[in-house]
């Protein structure tokens, strides 16, 4: 009997959870649009194949392998892999409930740039059958590392302090990637194309900075008026060397 | 009871010299150059660590039988002047054997580290580094760049601390996962640590080598078998230590000049 009460209750609570993530996914409707790419100029580095021979298992899953992803370059000179966000100006972001998600999987980490909030939660995973040690090197937030046998639970964590993090994996030294603890939920991370777009802005002024992990951070002032949106690129001057 | 613990005695080193001299616990095929002569130098050591240690386990077996029933109450006599002179004796004897054993061995040891790799030798600058190995080729100009460790690091891949954009030497030097070489060619690594120590282990080379924080471990070999076999750290390094492994490939050598002319052109 009770359990039946609780099924009958079941789509209403559904229906009310569904119109609460309407309400905040629906942008307003004097929102605007911040979006562009990121591109390059000069001559990149030639990414190299990672060799991963010392782990079989995945040497074997990654056949051909997969390039080192530092400066990911994509048709039209642009960049991938390029975090793009809201530095200043707009109303200050809540601190998102739902938890950031970094995989390790086929001695990789995925995906190779994790953009999340100051204090948002953090959960890592390892879908690997052996065992993973992820390192990550804060500077301003504290280190850790933490072993990850096969089958084990995620990782439940967070940063406090908004910074850039290299994260590196103590068993598989070609594991690299990074988190960008961000004091803004108001981000996009590069596509292939290069492409971001940042949506759901007030009208504002707004600084847009971007942050690649070679060539480190640029910024620019943007006004935005209500409905807008704005297309904006961010250049990079590459090298041929990557260190 | 002492007539069980002679037979136990008895069959235990019988046993354990019996599977030593039949080879059951021989370490793999032997690639290298010097292989023969340590497995020669090996057998040597054994036979004659073998001859005492089985005369001595056989001997006390026979005294343990028997005199250890003592029942007809005789007294129990010392060698002349008590165990002390026995000692000593048998200090000497222990001492001589290791010495000759040292002495004849050391010239299969300097064959390895007191004498220097031929002037063809192929030269591999390797890096160990918890819990890996990468090693560096010199590239088409025979050069390696210098080392600048300040420089050094994982995430970028850049394990050996190279300055390419100032340093033109470094610009070509290749740095892989996996040892290659040419068989039948002297190599030469030069072997360093970035963190703790770490040991360089390839039973088929007959070859193992500390590699020393601060220090350039040298060592050279010749492999004489085309094939793929397993590198492996043989110093507890830490947490991952079981993982530290890498590979060594073994190329007839068009195949190696092609494989190095690829990588170098990456």
């Amino acid at each position: 009997m009770r359990s039946k009460s609780v099924s009958l209750l079941l789509p209403f609570v559904g229906l009310l959870a569904g119109s609460v993530v309407v309400v905040l996914a629906n942008p307003r409707a004097d929102s605007g649009t911040i979006e562009g790419k990121v591109t390059y100029t000069g001559t990149p580095p030639k990414m190299k194949p990672i060799d991963m021979a010392k782990e079989p298992t995945c040497a074997k899953e990654h056949n051909p392998p997969e390039m080192a992803q530092n400066v990911v370059t994509g048709p039209g000179n642009v960049l991938e892999y390029v975090v793009v966000y809201i530095s200043a100006g707009g109303p200050p972001s809540p601190t998102p409930t739902q938890a950031a998600r970094y995989d390790q999987k086929g001695c990789m980490y995925i995906p190779h740039v994790l953009p999340m909030q100051v204090d948002q939660p953090l959960q890592i995973y390892t879908d690997d059958p052996f065992a993973h040690n992820i390192h990550p090197l804060p500077k301003l937030n504290p280190e850790w590392n933490k072993s990850q046998p096969p089958g084990a639970p995620p990782i439940e964590t967070k940063w406090s302090k908004p910074e850039f993090i290299e994260v590196k994996c103590n068993i598989h030294p070609w594991m690299h990637g990074y988190f960008a603890v961000l004091k803004t939920s108001r981000y996009a991370v590069t596509d292939n194309n290069g492409s971001f777009s940042l949506k759901g802005l007030p009208p504002d002024k707004y600084t847009v900075t971007s942050w690649q992990e070679q060539y480190g951070t640029q910024s620019q002032e943007v006004t935005l008026a209500a409905g807008e949106t704005k297309t904006i690129t961010f250049t990079y001057k590459v090298t041929p060397y990557l260190y | 009871m002492g007539k069980l613990f002679a037979i136990v005695v008895t069959v235990i080193a019988l046993v354990s010299a019996g599977l030593i001299a039949a080879h059951v616990w021989w370490p793999p095929v032997d690639i290298s150059t010097i292989g023969p002569r340590i497995d020669r130098q090996m057998d040597e050591t054994m036979a004659a660590t073998g001859f005492l240690f089985l005369s001595s386990q056989l001997i006390l077996g026979y005294f343990a039988w028997k005199f250890s029933d003592n029942k007809d109450g005789r007294t129990i006599r010392y060698f002349p002047g008590g165990p002390g002179p026995l000692i000593g004796l048998a200090i000497v004897l222990v001492g001589v054997e290791i010495l000759v054993l040292s002495f004849v061995g050391s010239k299969v040891w300097a064959a390895v580290y007191m004498t220097p790799a031929e002037p063809d030798a192929l030269h591999v600058d390797v890096a160990a580094e918890q819990f890996a190995f990468y090693f560096r080729y010199a590239g088409p100009d025979g050069q390696f760049g210098v080392v600048h460790p300040e420089r050094v690091r994982d995430g970028n891949g850049n394990y050996f601390g190279l300055d390419p954009a100032n340093d033109v030497a470094a610009r070509d030097d290749t740095i892989v996962g996996t040892l290659t070489v040419p068989v039948n060619r002297p190599v030469l690594l030069t072997m360093h640590s970035k963190d703790v120590i770490h040991s360089f282990y390839v039973p088929e080379l007959r070859m193992q080598q500390d590699i020393v924080p601060g220090l350039t471990m040298p060592l050279h070999f010749t492999a004489t078998r085309v094939g793929k076999y397993e590198i492996v750290c043989t110093q507890l390094c830490g947490l991952g230590h079981y993982s530290m492994r890498s590979f060594l490939e073994v190329l007839p050598p068009d195949q190696f000049d092609q494989w190095l002319k690829t990588q170098s052109g990456d």
